[in-house]
């Protein structure tokens, strides 16, 4: 316990984009095939310093086959909320499960450089205490650290639906199940909130049999993989509303709420659309009843490509196919960064007004059938895919890997991890930095990025920017 | 009379001062009014949530003092109810000393119930508590001052004293927590929010002993 707040704490989004900017990133390195130890890399990404762009410590943890693949803090700015009652707490434990293992790792990582293990929890204790498995994104929210799941219970995670599990965010002990009444929610991806307002929304990829050995081509063509996001009263744990948005757009990700919590609107990433194999980005807000709507607010269409070029699973289509896998918000809610994984892309769209979105700025890097090199000349394996904005909004860095057995699927001949930064125009626009680059070391794949002092997809904030 | 009159003075004094103590601590809501107001973007929302913090702790005051004079009407057990409440308060100071760990279920009040959640907090650190010594101090030195008069009738005079600490206390609340809460929306910004938060939660559990202390002193130094 400390007698101030954590100097990282920001009352709100504007304050935290004026705080200094991260000196550290970390970094997820994960083994495809469990032949090596998964673990965080944290990297310089102090331009000033001699080993900027450089992997400056690894925690290398002591099992195999965990699967890194999204993780977040024990505490961020919500704690500085006078309801939540945690101000105090430090941004200083990196809470990071294995998805396939279900094992979780909470790492402290308040001198970066010394960065150490500092608890392990065991799958059992997850499956006895929650009835869930294969824990994935963590936000820390009211009484504690949420996480939501992608499998129930059993061997391979079917037996009951997937949900959200709440931590102690001191002692890290699991305290048990969130959900209080999930109404039609049966799947699970992504979830996150507007505190003040007391809303949550959670999205739905889905069940582990549907991804864990690959992405299953019968359940994608017919529909089967998750394209709803619900609503949540978040303190009273209950499902308000649910939103299909058709059943096509399938594979329906990433959650990103405007910041600023007077606003009531935010936006979620659709994988694919199965009758024309566009991406698709919605709008969901909540009209003058309190009701919550959603709308096609951005498309982005497949690129036709012979089949010969094509890896097996979409020389049918002769297309390839955008695969938005990741978006990120800017914290002054101006500028929503949609990853094209499929055709290795990185979008830019201006979407001061949520309704009308303007793309702003592209680059281009990897992508299936056309393998564009960085900048600097060297290769980049896969597409652009986890994505984080610096607080300030200047700074975008991105990593490859989407998931170990989908990315030998849509990419038969790549390997390797890399992490690479853009750096945002005054007016808006992207360019990639030639001189930040790092590739992976050998075997590791890299997934999602975490910044020092907190970023674009982890700070909840109860004040609003004024 | 002339001490009584001074340590009557001195416990209204004391009154007051836990009014201004308890506005400070950011734990007992000043930082919700300014939530409240920016939340809304309205000037209006602020003197309206102030009034609701209010309202919440002095409930919560009442709740604390009502049961005790009530009580304080067994004259010929004074000195023992006021020890008692003393090693109540100590007892929630120590309390509040090993665990440092904040009340969660305050988390999952709505942010917009500011009454309800000042209520809880309220109880939940043992506001009302800290005010008891002082108030039986008060109803001690009341009775001394009006004699031997019926049950009754000084079941009521105390009564009447709970209320008025209660809304003493609360009134130097909202204005120290007040105070701050408006010079923070107004001129300093949010920025100062996390600057002039201090964990005052040691220091409160201390408080809470050192009044507890005082009360079992006074109760047996005074008769």
């Amino acid at each position: 316990m400390n007698l101030r707040p954590d100097p990282t704490f920001h009352a709100s989004p504007k304050l935290a984009m004026q705080a200094p900017v991260e000196n550290y990133a970390f970094t997820v390195m994960l083994s495809p095939d469990g032949s090596q130890s998964d673990g965080i890399a944290v990297v310089d990404v102090n331009p000033k310093s001699d080993k900027y762009g450089q992997i400056v410590h690894q925690v290398i943890v002591p099992n195999k086959g965990d699967e890194f693949h999204h993780f977040g803090w024990n505490a961020c700015s919500s704690s500085l909320s006078p309801l939540t009652g945690h101000a105090f707490l430090e941004r200083r434990y990196l809470i990071v499960p294995g998805i396939r293992s279900s094992r979780i790792y909470v790492i402290d990582v308040k001198e970066p450089l010394k960065a150490k293990i500092h608890k392990i929890i065991e799958p059992e204790e997850v499956f006895e205490k929650t009835g869930y498995s294969r824990p994935h994104t963590i936000h820390c929210g009211p009484e504690g650290i949420y996480v939501s799941t992608l499998g129930g219970g059993g061997e391979d995670g079917t037996d009951g639906p997937p949900g959200i599990f709440i931590m102690d965010c001191e002692t890290f002990e699991i305290i048990g199940r969130y959900e209080m009444d999930r109404g039609k929610q049966d799947k699970h991806y992504d979830f996150w909130w507007n505190l003040p307002q007391d809303y949550m929304v959670s999205s739905e990829w889905g069940l582990p049999p549907q991804f864990e050995n690959g992405i299953v081509a019968e359940d994608l063509l017919s529909n089967k993989y998750g394209h709803s996001i619900h609503f949540w009263d978040l303190r009273a744990r209950k499902n308000i509303q649910t939103i299909d948005l058709g059943e096509n757009h399938q594979m329906a990700l990433e959650i990103r709420p405007a910041h600023d919590p007077t606003k009531s609107y935010g936006f979620c990433g659709v994988v694919v659309d199965t009758t024309n194999l566009q991406g698709a980005i919605f709008t969901w807000w909540r009209d003058d009843d309190g009701k919550w709507q959603a709308k096609k607010t951005i498309t982005i269409d497949p690129r036709p490509e012979k089949a010969e070029n094509l890896p097996p699973l979409l020389q049918g289509f002769e297309a390839v196919p955008p695969l938005v896998t990741d978006i990120d918000l800017s914290l002054d809610d101006k500028y929503l960064y949609v990853a094209c994984w499929g055709l290795g892309e990185m979008h830019q769209y201006d979407v001061s007004d949520p309704m009308n979105p303007k793309l702003a700025g592209k680059v281009e890097v990897g992508g299936i059938a056309r393998g564009a090199d960085h900048p600097n000349g060297k290769p980049f394996a896969y597409g652009p895919q986890m994505v984080e904005i610096s607080r300030d909004g200047k700074r975008v860095y991105w990593t490859n890997s989407l998931y170990s057995t989908w990315d030998d699927q849509f990419y038969p001949d790549s390997e390797g991890g890399q992490m690479v930064m853009a750096n945002v125009g005054e007016n808006g626009g992207i360019e990639l930095d030639k001189d930040f680059y790092i590739d992976f070391p050998k075997g590791l794949r890299s997934h999602q990025i975490r910044l020092e002092g907190g970023d674009c997809s982890t700070d909840s904030f109860c004040y609003p920017s004024v | 009379m002339t001490p009584d009159i001074t340590s009557m003075a001195a416990l209204w004094g004391a009154v007051i001062f836990s009014g201004l103590y308890h506005g400070i601590n950011p734990g007992m809501g000043w930082p919700l009014a300014v939530s409240a107001a920016l939340m809304e973007r309205r000037h209006a929302a602020m003197p309206k949530a102030l009034a609701m913090l209010a309202f919440g702790h002095f409930l919560a005051m009442i709740a604390i003092l009502l049961p005790f004079s009530l009580m304080i009407f067994l004259v010929d057990w004074q000195i023992e109810i006021r020890v008692g409440a003393g090693l109540l308060v100590i007892a929630m100071g120590i309390y509040l000393v090993i665990n440092r760990k904040h009340p969660k279920f305050l988390a999952r009040v709505h942010p917009a119930r500011l009454a309800l959640w000042s209520f809880l907090a309220a109880m939940a650190h043992g506001a009302g508590l800290m005010l008891v010594p002082i108030f039986l101090g008060l109803c001690a030195v009341g009775a001394d001052e009006t004699g031997h008069l019926a049950a009754q009738a000084l079941m009521g005079d105390n009564v009447v004293t709970a209320f008025a600490v209660a809304l003493a206390h609360t009134l130097a609340m909202t204005i120290a927590g007040g105070i701050i809460a408006v010079v923070i929306y107004v001129w300093l910004g949010l920025k100062f929010l996390s600057r002039t938060w201090f964990n005052l939660d040691l220091v409160w559990a201390l408080s809470l002993i050192a009044v507890g202390t005082f009360g079992i002193t006074s109760a047996i130094a005074g008769h």
